[in-house]
């Protein structure tokens, strides 16, 4: 494998002197992926390396609009139980195995049934597929199931090679092979992952490169300091406080995004006894807090305005956002008085952060804003991990912590909110709001699922089980030379029609 | 010295498997749990259960040592947690990295301790003394992260000399693999250059009050051949014996280095396997280093008697 | 590391040795510079809360990342904190973690070490066993599993660092143990029929305080580097307490806007942990009986 990279990175040198470099693209990435299969990954940047590794079912605009990659075409029964999907024609997977209706089946199924999958959850609507012509699938649900398309745009959709997949069973991150623009070469754990141009790719005049490298550089400081010694040609994830020099600099380029996620402060409500205290029993308090707050000062003094304030799981820019509800004003006086409404003249809250400098430095700015309405914050931060395992076991009053976002709203919502949510760790339980939201899962109609959805937040703007403080702006930074690169808002990096100029 | 050998290495085996409890309890001990941080942001109840399951996190503590205990007796360390590959592999992968991080900090460390300690030796109580001693001294005084970021933001930011960050295989791009290497070598090099020069200096000081060096000055020596030739050929003993040991030390102490400067070896790979809860990573990692740094302490013993004529003869 | 052997029952000598060494300390250019350093950061630690200084953790939005000025002399951090009132309050939790984990260090380690010199056998084998796992475990691993098993937090780092060091207060203790045991005073010692306990601590122990004191110093400079690289990853000191460490751990992220937030706390460590090295150096010259 390595010699014949090495063969090709040869070739390339004699032949094209100039484009030799312009050929190979290097990415920095801000952490190591974890294992390279979709089925069983649950990185980030895994998705990253995926976006030209694996090819999907379906992809998603900017503006967030399902269309066509692999199916080039779908439909819906009318009682939204059959998804019935066109494949493209004339596809093969890197390893030469040609793409087909067996290929989806065998997919869906991997997903499914692998005990490694972490997709369960996502394709669990899936009672069976279908095949019902050589390119088209007939994908029956138990249920309607209006999330899943979207899963079908991210790891859930991503087709391996069947043969691949049953040779390799669950060692196939290995040595992946889909059906992308890209395939794997090599990779060397926390150094790089090499991927190159496959030929056979079903678009591949629009790719440009011959070989993408992506570098793991943890440190924002050193990832920037390689981009503009050229050592890099873009990177992603560039820490707020660099942007503006980076906008300065005549030799590099930028790109952002607000992301599908959000950051909040998680709270008790009734996850154990820690849930009994009066931040996790008086909504009012809750409220009080979110008022004590000035949620674009905290934007500004942390990321020096590059983020997004927010007070929803979906950000203000999204088409799923409550307009009835904008950001309140931060307002000192109103939060005292629900305070004292509520019995208190100051109270003493813990939260937990993890301790990463700058999830710590939000959290003093919050901690500082927060002590004029009368709030004690101690703030408890903790390792990642640990973090994790007390807030999922309910030891803990309140806990800082985000989520990536999904590009459905019901990733953002249903298991966060719902009494038996999978990560409903401030275990809220509200009977209406489950029914509104489970409702907004069956129909594929977005105007009646807004409605639902704002239904809900009818309801839980007053409860704030989750206190939303911000969602985080994707943010590239990109050699002068690169041209053609599209930002979107799941942060993936799609190289199509990408090049050097 | 044969039996010497065996009986060290024999002595080696209940260190290892203390080492071994300590690393497997230690461990077991941290708070946060691996299949929290394994099945993903979605949590799903039923991938907690496989993980636990199929890790035995399940099992007793004392029936999880016994089974990594019995596999890694066949040869086997496990696999990540995190990316699936054999830990053996992994082991593999990073250790040249940090071994030729170590050479090179190894060769800066030699370049300026033993010259230095010399010197400093030949010219006791001089002004040259005193500013060496100082110089070593801070060199062992200075923090190593700290050290390594200023040189990252002086030579790669500022001046834009060096990469920041990054590794290449010297059999890929030998120009490259210097480039890359070179700072963080002399950050973990400048801490040992102090401890070696010290070294020297007080071997320097013992040898050259000895008979032979004044029998060879009464010769009518030049001073430079005295020094070099009688004194220092005799100081070397010690010198040697220790940098078997640092050498040990030295692997230890890339861990920051590695951290700082994004190099894939051995010290990055245990940190973030810690930070990540990647358990058969961290047991493999822990026991490859405390293999090799008492191989490199049985090392040191050997060289100290091959080295030393009346240790010879005494056999 | 035989050095001790000379010094024979204390009562004996005309000079006692405290008085030699420290006479020969007070010659000692190089020592007195490092106990000048070491005095001057305890002083400031102990007089943090009457110094005419900030409030360490004072937020101010509108004086985010000021260079030194004449109101901020040592610039503002990423919350707008003074940063020369955050070195000054640092500078407790540094020292501190310094002296504590080597007094962790000691206590655990000089005993053990005793015990195993002096009885020797299964004891020693024991002993010994343990503690070349514990040496042969790389120290900063051992750290920071200790750390983050305990928790992150400044006492925690303190535990883990000084059960870190253990070992070398074993190790040491025990070497200089079984050059004492033989002296004719220990052996009188027995003869008389005292106990174990009464021999070790009237006997023996004094005579092996000296190199323990020389490590413990060097020891300290140790720990404090090694609380700035726990507290570097985030496992030493917790926000917003300030410690040195902890200050590089977020000056980090803005070196290129706010270089001067990463060199007071490095330039700090830098001064102590000499101040210390040149201290330990000294005494251990001064103790050192081979050279009068």
């Amino acid at each position: 494998m390595r010699k014949q990279f090495l063969a090709a990175l040869l070739l390339s040198a004699t032949t094209l002197a100039t484009a030799a470099h312009a050929a190979d693209l290097r990415i920095g990435l801000q952490d190591d992926a974890d294992v390279l299969d979709p089925d069983q990954s649950r990185t980030f940047v895994g998705r990253i390396v995926y976006a030209s590794l694996c090819d999907k079912l379906v992809d998603i605009t900017p503006d967030l609009e399902i269309i066509p990659q692999l199916a080039t075409g779908w439909s819906w029964s009318d009682d939204g139980k059959v998804l019935t999907m066109d494949l493209r024609d004339g596809v093969t997977f890197h390893d030469g195995t040609p793409f087909d209706a067996e290929a989806v089946k065998a997919n869906i199924e991997r997903s499914k049934t692998l005990p490694e999958s972490r997709r369960k959850s996502e394709v669990k609507s899936i009672d069976s597929v279908e095949v019902s012509g050589p390119l088209q699938v007939k994908i029956n649900l138990t249920a309607p199931d209006a999330t899943l398309l979207a899963q079908f745009a991210d790891r859930s959709g991503m087709m391996m090679s069947p043969t691949a997949a049953a040779a390799a069973g669950v060692d196939f991150g290995n040595n992946p092979v889909c059906s992308g623009p890209f395939k794997f070469v090599e990779r060397v754990q926390q150094d790089r992952i090499v991927l190159g141009k496959y030929d056979g790719y079903w678009n591949a005049d629009a790719i440009n490169f011959d070989t993408v490298t992506f570098l793991p550089i943890p440190d924002t400081t050193v990832r920037l300091a390689n981009l503009r010694s050229g050592d890099l040609d873009m990177l992603e994830r560039l820490a707020a406080t660099d942007v503006a020099s980076v906008k300065d600099d005549a030799d590099l380029s930028y790109a952002e995004a607000v992301s599908l996620g959000y950051q909040g402060i998680t709270v008790n409500i009734n996850n154990g006894d820690k849930g009994d205290n009066p931040f996790g029993n008086d909504p009012k308090i809750r409220q009080a807090f979110s008022l004590s707050l000035d949620r674009d000062a905290i934007n500004q003094v942390v990321f020096e305005g590059a983020f997004a304030p927010g007070n929803q799981p979906f950000p203000p820019t999204s088409p799923w956002y409550d307009q009835d509800y904008p950001i309140q004003a931060r307002d000192v006086e109103k939060a005292k008085e629900l305070l004292k409404e509520a019995g208190y003249d100051s109270l003493d809250v813990e939260i937990q952060v993890a301790n990463n400098p700058v999830q710590t430095q939000m959290m003093q700015v919050v901690q500082s804003m927060a002590a004029e309405a009368g709030f004690n914050v101690k703030l408890k931060t903790m390792e990642f991990a640990s973090l994790l395992a007390d807030q999922s076991a309910g030891n803990y009053q309140g806990s800082q912590v985000g989520w990536s976002g999904r590009v459905d709203p019901d990733g953002n919502i249903h298991q966060f909110m719902t009494c038996e949510g999978g990560i409903n760790d401030s275990k809220v339980c509200i009977p209406e709001v489950d029914k509104l939201l489970d409702e907004a899962r069956t129909s594929t109609d977005n105007a009646t699922r807004k409605a639902k959805y704002d239904a809900a937040r009818d309801i839980l703007i007053e409860e704030l089980p989750i206190i939303y403080l911000y969602h985080v702006t994707w943010i590239w930074a990109l050699s002068e030379k690169l041209e053609g690169f599209t930002p979107y808002p799941d942060g993936m990096i799609r190289l199509e029609n990408v090049k050097f100029k | 010295m044969l039996s010497y050998i065996a009986r060290r290495l024999l002595i080696a085996i209940p260190t290892l498997i203390l080492v071994s409890i300590f690393v497997f309890v230690l461990q077991k001990l941290l708070p946060g749990d691996p299949a929290l941080v394994l099945a993903g942001e979605e949590r799903d109840p039923e991938m907690l259960e496989f993980i636990r399951e199929k890790y035995r996190l399940n099992d007793p503590i004392i029936m999880q040592y016994f089974y990594w205990m019995k596999a890694m007796l066949q040869g086997d360390l496990g696999i990540s947690l995190r990316t699936r590959q054999p830990v053996l592999d992994l082991i593999g992968d990073k250790l040249p990295v940090t071994i030729q991080l170590a050479v090179m900090a190894m060769i800066i460390a030699f370049a300026i301790g033993i010259p230095a300690g010399i010197l400093s030796a030949v010219k006791k109580g001089t002004a040259v003394d005193y500013i060496a001693n100082f110089i070593a001294l801070s060199g062992l005084s200075i923090p190593n992260f700290w050290l390594g970021i200023m040189l990252i933001m002086l030579v790669s930011v500022h001046l834009g000399w060096l990469p920041a960050s990054g590794y290449v295989s010297p059999f890929v791009d030998p120009a490259k693999s210097f480039q890359t290497m070179i700072m963080p070598a002399f950050v973990l090099g400048t801490a040992l250059a102090a401890t070696l020069m010290r070294h020297t200096r007080s071997a320097m000081l013992g040898v050259l009050k000895a008979d032979y060096v004044r029998t060879a000055r009464a010769k009518g020596l030049l001073e430079q051949t005295v020094i070099l030739k009688h004194a220092f050929r005799n100081a070397l003993l010690p010198i040697v014996t220790l940098s078997a040991l640092l050498f040990g030390e030295l692997l230890a102490g890339a861990v920051l280095t590695e951290q700082i400067f994004t190099i894939p070896g051995f010290g990055k790979l245990i940190v973030d396997a810690v930070f990540t809860r990647d358990y058969a990573v961290v047991q493999g990692v822990v026991m490859c280093t405390a293999a090799g740094f008492i191989l490199m302490n049985l090392v040191a013993d050997v060289l100290y008697f091959l080295l030393n004529p009346r240790m010879r003869s005494s056999l | 590391m035989s050095a001790v052997t000379s010094a024979a029952d204390p009562a004996e000598e005309t000079v006692r040795p405290e008085n030699r060494a420290w006479k020969k300390l007070k010659v000692n250019r190089s020592a007195q510079f490092g106990l000048v350093i070491v005095a001057f950061f305890i002083a400031i630690a102990l007089a943090a809360p009457i110094l005419p200084i900030d409030d360490p953790l004072a937020t101010n939005w509108s004086a985010i990342r000021k260079a030194p000025s004449a109101a901020h002399w040592l610039g503002t951090d990423e919350i707008g904190r003074d940063i020369l009132s955050r070195m000054i309050w640092g500078a407790q939790a540094s020292l501190l973690a310094g002296v504590v984990s080597v007094i962790i260090a000691v206590l655990v380690g000089v005993p053990f070490g005793l015990i195993s010199g002096y009885f020797g056998g299964w004891t020693d084998q024991a002993i010994s066993r343990v503690t070349d796992a514990l040496l042969a475990t790389p120290f900063l691993i051992l750290a920071i599993a200790l750390a983050a098993f305990l928790g992150p937090s400044l006492t925690n780092a303190m535990i883990a660092i000084g059960l870190s060091a253990v070992p070398i207060f074993v190790r040491l203790t025990r070497g200089q143990v079984l050059a004492v045991k033989t002296e004719d005073f220990v052996e009188g010692a027995h003869a008389v029929g005292l106990t174990h306990t009464a021999i070790m601590g009237r006997y023996i122990l004094p005579n092996v305080l000296a190199p323990i004191l020389v490590q413990a110093t060097l020891t300290v400079a140790t720990a404090i580097i090694a609380e700035a690289s726990l507290s570097f990853l985030g496992l030493g000191q917790q926000a917003p307490a300030p410690s040195w460490g902890s200050m590089l751990n977020v000056a980090k992220n803005f070196m290129t806007q706010a270089p001067w937030m990463a060199w007071w706390p490095g330039a700090a460590i830098f001064l102590v942990v000499l101040g210390f090295n040149l201290l330990g150096d000294g005494l251990r010259d001064a103790l050192d009986p081979r050279e009068t």
